[in-house]
């Protein structure tokens, strides 16, 4: 999706991870992703660069739909969309 | 007329922001302005962080258990009857006995509880220490184990993230002092391509493990336990084979928290600085109850209180809440049965582990004797 597209999601969930070292985004977003109904819209804000990689890699491996990131000063809107039961 | 705290649970926060509120607010307390209730399912006030060694042998039942009566300040009235509705719009905790308490203040403090009914099969066939039953059952397998596979897996979320590196390391020195640990082949998954959710811990991990022989699988989410076939099978498509499989199962948050539509799976939506619900100016939420993207711990729920009750007390007394909680914890990291170190940080500073030391370990093995002075509100 382009970030105009992502601009205009409204997410069912949005977890603000930024300065939060522990438990950390991905393992938020996983948290959601499973708790989450199918087709609920999830956004992470991350402030850890890495993040942009490690969820869209995350979301692969297990068959769960990455719809993209904006990423901001110092941080990264990502959004994942939960399309099967898990 | 007098104003009226109440603080359903009975934990460390719960217990914390009690007392500390009843020494703070004494002088209101003795003149009848302020009422403090604390409401709790149960007598008992449990050292959970003491299971890790109550596994090992290190500790009994009876040193980490006291009557949370004996730890309340008098001044706080103790009501042991769950709480099984709470009514935000209308300022009211119902309790299971019928009493329907009204308040000016509301403080969540209800904890969280290992859910392993949450992954199919891990209820049979897991293993855990996170409580007393499970703690003295997963013992028992261990002191009967002659060797084999045990495979340690991560569910989301979970309290104490540390406790699953300190029972790794633990165990590698246990084993080798019963002179097993060359027949037990150990595995260690993580949830995340890396092996713990902290980056310096993760380093730390990646650098000592092969040292102690402990096998890793990271990204490592369960799907499914086969407890006939001993088998975890994970989201992400590798399947584990155990003999002794040791979780720490998902948490979920209180019942009366998703009964009373208060947060999804018990877990309450709180801002991160003010620790109020999210759309609320008289409830505040502490500890393992917040849906707060941090760590679910003993020493969180402290560093809060103190906000918290700085906040109740000026609020009361003047009007204003100023006070920030700036997302301190400091956790204790067991590296073995005689070393540990320990983190610290906030949302601005990252954690950094200094290196293991017995003193350390001392330290730790002196504050698991000396804990019910925090939720006495003394240290």
């Amino acid at each position: 999706m382009t970030e105009e597209e992502l601009k205009q999601i409204k997410p069912a969930v949005t977890v603000d991870a930024r300065g939060t070292y522990c438990p950390g985004p991905l393992m938020e977003l996983i948290k959601e992703v499973r708790q989450q109904p199918v087709g609920s819209v999830i956004e992470l804000i991350s402030g850890d660069a890495g993040s942009a990689k490690d969820v869209p890699e995350w979301l692969n491996k297990v068959k769960q739909e990455f719809l993209g990131v904006i990423p901001g000063d110092g941080f990264w809107r990502i959004f994942a969309k939960k399309v099967k039961d898990m | 007329m007098s104003k009226r705290v109440v603080i359903v649970g009975g934990g460390v926060g719960g217990t914390i922001i009690a007392n500390l509120l009843a020494k703070k607010m004494r002088p209101e307390l003795k003149k009848g302005e302020l009422v403090i209730d604390v409401v709790s399912d149960k007598p008992e006030h449990f050292y959970q962080p003491g299971l890790l060694y109550m596994l090992f042998g290190l500790k009994h039942h009876d040193e980490l258990v006291r009557n949370e009566k004996d730890l309340l300040d008098p001044m706080v009235e103790l009501h042991l009857h769950p709480a099984i509705k709470i009514d935000k719009d209308k300022n009211e905790v119902h309790l299971k006995n019928g009493v329907v308490m009204k308040y000016d203040i509301l403080v969540l403090a209800t904890g969280s509880r290992p859910a392993p009914e949450m992954i199919p099969g891990l209820k049979e066939g897991g293993n855990w220490f996170y409580e007393v039953d499970a703690c003295l059952k997963l013992r028992h397998e261990l002191v009967n184990f002659k060797g084999g596979k045990i495979v340690l897996t991560i569910g989301l979320p979970h309290k104490c993230p540390v406790a699953p590196f300190e029972v790794s390391y633990m165990l590698d020195d246990w084993f080798k002092q019963r002179g097993i640990r060359d027949k037990v082949d150990y595995t260690y998954t993580y949830p995340i391509g890396r092996l713990h959710g902290l980056q310096p811990l993760a380093d730390f991990g990646a650098k000592t493990f092969p040292k102690h022989g402990i096998n890793t699988e990271t990204l490592f989410n369960m799907k499914e336990v086969d407890p006939n076939k001993k088998t975890v099978t994970s989201l992400e498509g590798v399947t584990l084979k155990y003999d002794i499989l040791i979780t720490v199962p998902p948490h979920k948050g209180a019942q009366v928290i998703e009964d009373s539509g208060l947060g999804q799976n018990g877990f309450v939506p709180t801002d991160k600085f003010t620790l109020k619900m999210e759309g609320s100016t008289n409830v505040y939420v502490v500890g393992d109850t917040t849906n707060l993207p941090i760590s679910k711990a003993g020493s969180t729920a402290h560093f809060e209180s103190d906000v918290i009750v700085e906040n109740i007390t000026s609020e009361l007394r003047e009007g204003l809440t100023p006070f920030r909680y700036d997302g301190k914890v400091f956790c204790f990291i067991e590296t073995g049965m005689t070393k540990a170190t320990y983190i610290m940080f906030d949302y601005n500073t990252p954690p950094n582990p200094v290196a293991p030391s017995a003193l350390i370990h001392w330290f730790k093995l002196t504050y698991n004797k000396v804990y019910w002075l925090t939720p006495m509100g003394i240290l």
